[in-house]
């Protein structure tokens, strides 16, 4: 769980550069990143993380920070143990 | 009516060439550069290096020779300008097909390799098997090859070479910028037109279609006659989308057809090119339509019909607020968005909408 939180923050601090984001921030409301950057993260996410993500998943409210998208990862990891 | 649908599928079938990559002694000119620097072009090889420049075929060169020497001769002779990141160097040329393919970013499959020498050809298909590799051969003989004649030729082929050139220079300018993609975004000085598409639009339109690695939300093809009824229907929208920036032009880059049913606008197909995604503009064009439906105060459905290349519409439509409706054909469905959240297009693009 913890290498996932690390290796999402790495992949999202290449598109921050000079900003230093926290987890809790919301990437979209700091107008830095666009719906692309949203949808390389979702493929991030499945592929990289491999969390089966279902459609409906696919809200951008799950993406808006970090903290809420390892919650989204969690709910899943949950759902998986039962 | 079912011929003509044969014979495009047959059409479909033939590979197409899209990078042509040259040796040049004794297959571009006559004899060797290096043994006599006074080489001449072999028959009619001016002419065919600009008609396959003029189809959109993009060519390179892979030649075992004194780099110097060679693009002088070749500036002498000309030519220059029609070759993209010519390779000269001692080194293999399967190496440097590599370096083109990678480059460029094309399919092997859509490369082909043209050298008299039976070693290079061989050492070359050895390596990379997808290449079409040629013998030298009258050139006149070469422009008639199948896999070397488009279906169309248009205004975006005719410049394909150009905008590769703009796609290097911006390539290397992203290179080297230091700072928030965004802001490297904004310094581009995009503008993207939307516009309906005319009848000389049609033609990139149906290209447009029928290339498989577009994003497309569909999947449908359209004929050139079905797209000419569609562009006059008072019952359908087909809008084309063109980017550029201030390093050239990307081309047409985005299509949607629109059906205004009875109580709903249809979204039947909304094509983007992968070209575009990186810049962040592939939801300018579904936004606009939203944001057009909701001044005519209709609803808002879209077909989505997906395939294993087109997940990323779906995203597209899921972050764009669009909710699954119901099932549609095989395997599709039908979303609809609300439209209570129709997004403003991003700051570092001008949008321009020509209706």
């Amino acid at each position: 769980m913890e290498q996932q939180r690390a290796r999402l923050k790495k992949f999202i601090s290449r598109f921050f550069r000079k900003h230093e984001l926290q987890d809790d921030e919301d990437m979209f409301e700091l107008g830095i990143v666009n719906s692309l950057f949203a949808m390389q993260l979702v493929m991030f996410v499945e592929s990289e993380l491999g969390v089966a993500l279902t459609d409906s998943d696919l809200d951008l409210a799950n993406f808006r920070s970090v903290d809420v998208i390892m919650a989204l990862i969690n709910s899943k990891s949950q759902i998986a143990a039962e | 009516m079912e011929e003509m649908a044969v014979m495009q599928d047959a059409r479909r079938k033939t590979r197409r060439i899209k990078c042509l990559v040259w040796d040049l002694d004794n297959t571009l000119w006559e004899g060797v550069l290096l043994e006599d620097s006074n080489v001449r072009l072999k028959d009619r090889a001016a002419e065919a290096v600009k008609e396959l420049d003029r189809r959109g075929i993009l060519q390179s060169i892979a030649s075992k020779n004194d780099y110097e020497a060679t693009i002088g001769k070749l500036e002498e002779l000309g030519l220059s300008e029609y070759f993209l990141l010519p390779q000269i160097h001692w080194n293999t040329k399967s190496s440097s097909i590599r370096t083109l393919q990678q480059a460029l970013n094309i399919g092997m499959e859509a490369f082909a390799f043209i050298d008299d020498q039976p070693f290079e050809r061989e050492e070359v298909a050895f390596v990379h098997a997808e290449v079409l590799c040629l013998e030298a051969c009258p050139l006149d003989e070469l422009l008639v090859l199948p896999e070397l004649m488009p279906d169309i030729v248009t205004e975006d082929s005719r410049n394909r070479r150009l905008m590769y050139m703009s796609d290097l220079r911006r390539a290397a300018a992203e290179e080297e910028f230091k700072g928030p993609q965004e802001e490297f975004l904004a310094s581009l000085d995009m503008v993207m037109s939307i516009s309906s598409a005319n009848k000389e639009d049609l033609q990139r339109v149906e290209e447009l279609t029928l290339r498989t690695n577009q994003l497309n939300t569909t999947g449908y093809t359209y004929s050139f006659e079905e797209l000419e009824e569609l562009s006059r229907s008072p019952r359908h929208k087909l809008l084309i989308a063109s980017l550029t920036d201030k390093y050239g032009a990307y081309g047409k880059i985005g299509l949607s057809l629109v059906e205004f049913q009875d109580d709903a606008w249809r979204l039947k197909l909304l094509l983007m090119s992968c070209r575009v995604m990186s810049r962040g503009v592939g939801s300018i064009l579904l936004q606009h339509l939203m944001r057009s439906s909701k001044q005519e105060g209709t609803r808002f459905q879209a077909e989505y019909i997906p395939n294993d290349r087109n997940r990323m519409m779906y995203i597209t439509f899921k972050f764009a607020g669009f909710r699954e409706a119901f099932p549609f054909g095989d395997g599709g469905v039908i979303l609809e968005n609300d439209l209570s959240q129709v997004g403003e297009f991003p700051d570092y693009v001008t949008v321009q909408v020509i209706d």
